[in-house]
């Protein structure tokens, strides 16, 4: 089986919330000194495709996009266990939405010519958007099953075990599909010496938006536009509860949320 | 082109019932279709519905739009959005609102890249501009920031988040009218099947519901450190939560995750044991009126939400806490 994960680099999520920045009049949140990696939803969705290899031997593609895509971020997806990537990198790729990088995901996922299952994860740590991976279903004329957190192949079908507010349900869909991928499918693997090693050797393929028949892309291809970015209000000091011991605080607490009414 | 008008939503439905989401929904539609002077429809679709168009009449539909056929009992993208599509068809509404829900966070971008317009998920508020343009509200950079987006392309589709609007007060006085549509569905379209639906049992209160949650961090570090949370939760008649980590080390349920994409918790109380307070898991619960956290580092992010904090190591203060909690609540 052929699967194209769809990879993601972001600034690290795990950097303490005052490393985001608004910068309002240019409508962005900018994360200086922050280092760039793959998102952790992404991550999953690798994970989810490296499983499906441990089984079956299927050959798995990353995907990634972007202005300018750091190496470090991108190849730890070879070498996690990924057997190729393929990047969209240009400067015209630059501050797109959901619409313009599903558009130009599946004009890469079509030229790719063989695909069997495409992989995304349910929502990146940026923008939290979560329509990538339905995006890119609606454009190939794909089915999708979303949220998922288990995925196994069925004869010529994929079954699905997908989320759902008070448990699961599991799905069957034909093949080629798309499956967007949730936490739940379990810890990412850790990359091992061989395959950074192996990493080392393997070249990504490179695609400017001219090789994938995209005329515009990117900020000139987007649906949805961003009228303001503000930073959420929380304006409240913490009053820090004191004692000789931590046993002491910790009744002392007790005490005031008693006194509070809060319990 | 048809000239777009009016306000439309996506009202689920269960066991013979509008589910709050719907309802919630028609509160808001409702408020956005009064301040473009147009008018407020209503699509319910599923098996066996008819009945549900007057329990949305009285919730402020102005029009109800009906799709019963067997084919829409379960969520099925194939089934829903060519429906969703042909109600659109015939109506042109300016806004379609979603509940942020299990179909809505799959049908809601579906629907928006079949008609080539834009949808904003998990969206917190919702506002008209001077142009009759739909201002979606979302958190993002997992709660870091708050982006208001908006499109010029029709309909504007988006997903609310639930218990952010109320449901209106039912008016049995609403007149409104309801219009079957013909969900022309071919069965051999179906690419998806749904083999089972499983319904987890849950000890206790629903995260949700809960006013009082204890929640869990990496600190906590074993399924046995959880039982001491369960302990105190259960002493509160709250239920317990967690952040990613405990539920990825497989100390506690999937289900307990409270987060940006797990659960979003609004108690009166949350108290937050062991846990950093990363953005991510801030939104799942910066709804909380109270939260109350213990850490052993002082410049953990969770005590800028905190109205009470303990800076310490939880398994010297949390004991003393609960043994201390269940004397007062004895007296």
């Amino acid at each position: 089986m052929n699967i194209i994960v769809c990879v993601k680099q972001v600034p690290d999520p795990e950097a303490p919330p005052t490393s985001f920045e608004i910068d309002a009049e240019n409508k962005k949140v900018t994360a200086a000194g922050v280092p760039l990696v793959l998102d952790p939803y992404s991550e999953y969705a690798l994970e989810a495709a490296l499983k499906l290899k441990d089984a079956d031997g299927s050959r798995v593609t990353a995907l990634s996009l972007g202005a300018e895509l750091s190496r470090d971020a991108v190849k730890k997806a070879l070498s996690m266990g990924a057997d190729e990537l393929i990047l969209l990198e240009d400067e015209a790729f630059a501050g797109g939405d959901s619409w313009s990088t599903a558009c130009a995901l599946a004009a890469a996922i079509k030229k790719t010519g063989d695909y069997d299952l495409i992989l995304c994860g349910r929502q990146s740590a940026d923008w939290d958007a979560g329509q990538t991976g339905c995006g890119i279903a609606e454009l190939l004329d794909l089915p999708a099953v979303t949220i998922a957190r288990k995925i196994e192949l069925s004869g010529d079908k994929v079954r699905v075990e997908r989320i759902t507010d008070d448990g699961y349900e599991v799905i069957e869909t034909t093949l080629p599909a798309v499956v967007t991928v949730s936490n739940e499918i379990g810890e990412p693997r850790y990359p091992t010496i061989r395959g950074i090693m192996a990493a080392k050797k393997i070249e990504p393929i490179i695609w400017k938006p001219a090789d994938i028949g995209l005329e515009k892309t990117g900020e000139a291809d987007r649906k949805s536009k961003i009228v303001k970015l503000t930073k959420p209000q929380r304006d409240i000091e913490c009053q820090f509860i004191e004692g000789e011991t931590p046993e002491e605080a910790g009744a002392r607490l007790a005490l005031r949320l008693r006194q509070e009414k809060l319990i | 082109m048809a000239e777009y008008k009016g306000v439309m939503i996506f009202a689920e439905s269960a066991g013979g019932r509008l589910q709050p989401t719907g309802k919630e929904l028609l509160g808001c539609g409702r408020k956005l279709a009064d301040e473009l002077g147009e008018e407020l429809s209503a699509v319910i679709a599923g098996d066996g519905i008819a009945d549900l168009a007057q329990q949305a009449i009285v919730l402020g539909a102005d029009r109800v739009y009906i799709a019963d056929n067997p084919m829409l009992k379960d969520y099925q993208a194939d089934a829903y959005v060519p429906m969703m599509q042909s109600v659109i068809r015939q109506v042109s509404p300016r806004f379609l609102l979603l509940g942020q829900t299990d179909i809505g966070k799959d049908l809601a971008p579906r629907l928006a890249f079949r008609l080539g317009t834009a949808a904003v998920l998990d969206c917190v508020e919702l506002a008209v501009d001077d142009e009759k343009r739909l201002l979606m509200t979302k958190p993002v950079y997992g709660g870091n920031a708050l982006a208001t987006f908006t499109t010029d392309s029709c309909p504007q589709i988006a997903a609310v988040r639930g218990k952010v609007y109320s449901p209106p007060q039912p008016d049995s006085s609403r007149q409104g009218e309801v219009i079957a549509i013909a969900a022309d569905i071919e069965p051999t379209a179906i690419r998806t099947k749904v083999i089972e639906k499983v319904t987890e049992a849950r000890e206790g209160i629903r995260l949700e519901d809960a006013s009082v949650v204890v929640g869990g961090g990496r600190g906590i570090g074993s399924a046995e450190g959880f039982g001491q949370l369960k302990e105190l939760a259960d002493l509160l008649n709250g239920a317990v939560g967690a952040t990613r980590p405990p539920c990825d080390n497989g100390w506690v349920a999937d289900s307990a995750q409270i987060g940006l994409t797990g659960r979003i918790i609004a108690p009166e109380l949350y108290l937050a044991i062991a846990l950093s307070g990363a953005s991510q898991h801030v939104s799942g619960c910066s709804g909380a009126k109270n939260t109350v956290a213990i850490n052993k580092d002082a410049e953990a992010g969770i005590f800028n939400v905190s109205r009470f904090g303990i800076v310490g190591d939880w398994r010297k203060v949390l004991p003393s806490f609960t043994q201390k909690a269940r004397q007062l609540l004895n007296d």
